[in-house]
């Protein structure tokens, strides 16, 4: 099918409106959060339902064009980067909150409805939706699903998958399926594809309604922001509140450059010239929070903590979590571009990872503002640099690199909430052997034979479906001499 | 190598009639004792065309329907070895024969603990994996596939694949580990896995709740959802004789903290029925028998999962229902909506030519049509293969039962891993 006659049929679906064609509008959409890399889709298609996004995509299915879904285009990892020849399926219009479900906290929402939403949605009832992305304000909820999202509380309450019970889904081939039952009933008999499905990064078939877990707020709160010395002191301090047993509901940590960027973006009042924080929240049940909060008070003191604020109110928790939150833009104010990064090491490793990291920075000239989830070891080193400066650019890519290599050292993971996606398919394979790759694309080759959902992420070179791991043998398709194997 | 080489090198010897499922014998039994091993049986077993089945301690050996085939049977007891404890980062990698009571004793002098309680005392990792047990206290800790952060697994062909990691908070490639999450053997074997751990907790309290019936306990049930509490967990227990039952609810956590929430809870409850909270003595009684399966002895039991506002609800058609085939004792997790049941008769007391039969199979499907308008579903977790025939031990597989069986046409193509006995005939 040619690009026009895939033009027609689309608009039979959504719409003129709802199919752009053009390409200085295509261009709006040539990239997600990153925007190292770019590329301009053939067509974009905005469904306003679920019948229309099945539509879309059997469209594309019959014309053998790849397609990539995007949510509000807030992902960090390129997973939402078009591809020239296919379609982008932009889910933004699909934004109602079908049903809420007090007595079983549950809410059905439509994938292109922002993650806050869910909570402001429901808060009026005293429930709210736990996985907190820092970018929560305007990522989508189909879109934390693709990434597994997790975010600040994730210490304690889990991520995007342990707070999603069901989801309707469009395969790539158009079939429509329900995965984890209606969401209600819990352990539905049969595969778990449901965790499959979460965090595939959009390879598996784009979500069209999604059934989350809501939680009943907690009975108390509290939020206290303690300074030290050093990432090293900061680190002890971690160690000694997780080693008493205590499960905070977040542990964030900032380093002296994090703060530096945070407090000239929104003025926290971090204590000067310290040279790390953390933001540490305990909620739960009054008394339990009471008692463990003094504990909590007492390991920072003894890790040397030189000062602690401790939240007097909601007005002043917000403002410690907005320094935690906006520090990836605030980081724009001391310099002109910076490299995310999105590292997971063994919460152990981490002043001896922090030191390594520092020193790889020092050997190429450049500043790296460090901020993470200090709770599971969940890293977000910032690597500044600026592009205008010949070279930077590569020395900082390299750098950003060789920290993902030192996660890996440490037994860790490449990512730990971003993704894969484009930006770092070519690092998956130094996590995960061949044959782990080979099984992964087993269920790959189950949902998406034909490899056009999302094609070109999270994976280097996926095998044909056809093919078995092991002895190669010829796949049927390249037997009748339809395609060639590269 | 072929089967006859491993036979020789004592990889695989002949069953001799150990371990039927549900009344197939395997030919041979192979006991490996790594997972290098574990990939040379299975390598084995492909190349012959063996059909495999996998056993942990043998407790779920009884899940899922008749095999349709059964060659071989790998135990995995020989795989008991914790690998690494990293407490500092709450975290356990063990492979998948160690007994889970074994990891809880071996965790506790750290003051940790794997928040997994099935009833099953004997319960390996792999096993505790592959058939998706839980227990009470998943209405705090969730299930599996909350903790399960890393998994080896050893697929059809022999290949050994790893997916996830010793890292909490990894979103690197699929998450293969909760497709195995419950995939009863279909998939491949499961040799290792990696758990994220909690804390153990320093004190429990418990407040308890005489219920007169159905509505007192779905009532009950509500009040404390709708509360800021946070229990462990919210057990019913109503034994054969059948009303009244009896509310558990545990909270767990340090002692000023507990103390307040069971103080709290019983002055809730009490406006619902008699509560009492327990003393010191009776709170290690009631959570020693926590969450115990009530149908050991039962001659089939059921497994009842609906949305957890629907409790009064799904015991009123349930143990409504119950005179009809001769109703045991309940179990429930109350607040997450899974209950389990034990019909009343006693093993062996179902020959499938009696008059019974016909009438206790018509029962369980009529009571699963009544779960399902519900939005629920019921298991036949345990009962004769004559009876798994007649009722379906799963139910309806869903819309996604097509995308299910291209899974398992992908990880095992010539269909030999526990052929038959997974949902919709997987």
């Amino acid at each position: 099918m040619d690009r026009q006659a895939l033009i027609r049929r689309l608009e039979e679906i959504v719409g003129p409106q709802g199919v752009i064609s053009e390409r200085n509008q295509l261009r709006t959409y040539e990239c997600d959060g990153l925007a190292n890399f770019r590329v301009i889709p053939s067509l974009v298609v905005l469904p306003e339902t679920a019948d229309q996004v099945q539509g879309t995509v059997k469209a594309c299915h019959d014309a053998g064009v790849p397609f990539v879904a995007r949510g509000s285009g807030t992902g960090l990892s390129g997973g939402a980067l078009p591809v020239s020849d296919g379609v982008l399926i932009v889910l933004a219009r699909m934004r109602r909150v079908l049903d809420v479900d007090l007595e079983n906290r549950r809410a059905v929402v439509e994938p292109g409805v922002l993650n806050l939403q869910v909570t402001k949605e429901v808060a009026p009832e005293g429930l709210y939706y736990a996985p907190d992305p820092s970018s929560q304000q305007v990522c989508s909820i189909g879109g934390n699903v693709a990434e597994n999202s997790g975010g600040a509380h994730c210490l304690k309450y889990g991520f995007t998958t342990n707070h999603v019970t069901a989801l309707e889904v469009v395969l790539p081939d158009g079939e429509l399926v329900h995965l984890g039952g209606d969401g209600r009933s819990p352990d539905p008999p049969g595969y778990d594809l449901l965790g499959a499905f979460v965090g595939s990064e959009g390879t598996l078939g784009i979500t069209t309604t999604v059934t989350l877990r809501l939680l009943r707020k907690p009975e108390a709160v509290r939020t206290l922001l303690a300074a030290f010395e050093s990432t090293d002191h900061a680190g002890d301090a971690v160690s000694r509140i997780i080693g008493a047993g205590i499960v905070p509901a977040a542990i964030e940590m900032m380093d002296a450059l994090a703060m530096e960027a945070a407090e000239a973006a929104v003025h926290v009042h971090y204590p000067e010239g310290a040279g790390a924080c953390l933001v540490v929240e305990l909620d739960g049940p009054a008394a339990e929070v009471a008692h463990q909060f003094e504990e909590v008070e007492r390991h920072c003191q003894e890790a040397g903590s030189t000062t602690i604020q401790i939240a007097e109110d909601d007005d002043q928790r917000a403002l410690f979590w907005k320094g935690r939150k906006s520090a990836f833009a605030a980081v724009g104010r001391i310099s002109p571009d910076y490299y995310v990064q999105d590292g997971v090491i063994p919460r152990t490793a981490l002043p001896e990872v922090l030191r390594k990291i520092n020193q790889m920075a020092d050997e190429r000239g450049l500043r790296v503002a460090n901020v993470f989830h200090a709770g599971d070891g969940n890293l977000h080193p910032l690597v500044l640099y600026d592009g205008s400066v010949e070279g930077q650019e590569e020395r900082a890519e390299e750098l950003a690199a060789e920290i993902l290599f030192t996660c890996l050292e440490h037994g860790g993971s490449i990512t730990g909430e971003h993704g894969v996606g484009f930006d770092k398919k070519q690092y998956l394979p130094r996590q995960f052997s061949a044959e782990d790759l080979d099984t992964m694309q087993l269920v790959r080759c189950a949902f998406d034979p034909d490899g056009r959902s999302n094609p070109g992420k999270v994976f280097p070179t996926p095998r044909l479906c056809g093919e078995r791991p092991g002895p190669r043998r010829v796949h049927p398709v390249e037997q009748a001499g339809l395609a060639e194997v590269f | 190598m072929g089967v006859q080489d491993l036979e020789r090198d004592g990889l695989i010897r002949p069953a001799e009639g150990a371990y039927p499922v549900d009344g197939v014998e395997p030919r041979f039994l192979a006991r490996p004792r790594s997972v290098d091993e574990a990939s040379q049986v299975l390598r084995a077993a492909a190349a012959e065309g063996l059909a495999v089945g996998f056993m942990g301690s043998g407790s779920k050996l009884g899940l899922g329907n008749p095999p349709e085939r059964l060659d071989l049977l790998v135990e995995t007891g020989a795989l008991d070895q914790v690998l690494e404890h990293a407490a500092g980062d709450l975290v356990v990698r063990a492979q998948a024969g160690v007994r889970l009571a074994d990891l809880q004793a071996a965790l506790a002098p750290a003051g940790q603990q794997l928040a997994l309680d099935p009833p099953e005392p004997r319960a390996t990792l792999g096993g505790v994996v592959a058939a998706n047990a839980s227990g009470p206290r998943r209405l705090r800790y969730g299930t599996v596939r909350d903790l399960l952060i890393g998994i080896t697994v050893v697929l059809a062909d022999g290949t050994v694949a790893r997916a996830g990691g010793k890292v909490v908070k990894n979103v690197a490639g699929y998450d293969l580990a909760k497709l195995f999450c419950g995939s009863l053997g279909t998939l491949g074997m499961v040799a290792e896995v990696i758990f994220r751990l909690h804390p153990a907790p320093a004190a429990a309290s418990v407040v308890t709740l005489g219920v007169e019936g159905p509505g007192q306990a779905g009532q009950a049930v509500l009040a404390l959802q709708r509360s800021t509490l946070e229990p462990s967990a919210v057990e019913l227990t109503v034994d054969e004789w059948g009303w009244p039952g009896r509310l558990t609810v545990v909270f767990e956590g340090i002692q000023p903290g507990v103390e307040a929430q069971a103080a709290a809870a019983a002055e809730l409850l009490g406006r619902v029925g008699e509560a009492a909270t327990a003393g010191p003595g009776q709170t290690e009684a009631a959570l020693s028998q926590l969450g115990a399966l009530p149908f050991e002895k039962a001659e089939y039991a059921l497994k009842a999962t609906f949305p957890p506002a629907q409790l009064a609800g799904a015991l009123a058609d349930l143990l409504g229902g119950r005179q009809g085939w001769g109703g045991g004792p309940v179990s429930a997790h109350a607040a997450t909506g899974v209950l389990w049941m034990a019909s009343g008769l006693r093993e062996g007391d179902l020959p499938p030519d009696s008059p019974t039969f016909p009438r206790a199979a018509r029962s369980i499907r009529e009571a699963r049509e009544r779960l399902a308008a519900r939005g629920g579903r019921l298991v036949l977790v345990k009962g004769s293969p004559e009876l798994k025939r007649a009722v379906d031990v799963w139910g309806p597989p869903g819309d996604a039962a097509g995308l299910m069986r291209r899974v398992k046409e992908r990880f095992d193509p010539d269909r030999r891993l526990s052929p038959g006995r997974f949902v919709g005939g997987i």
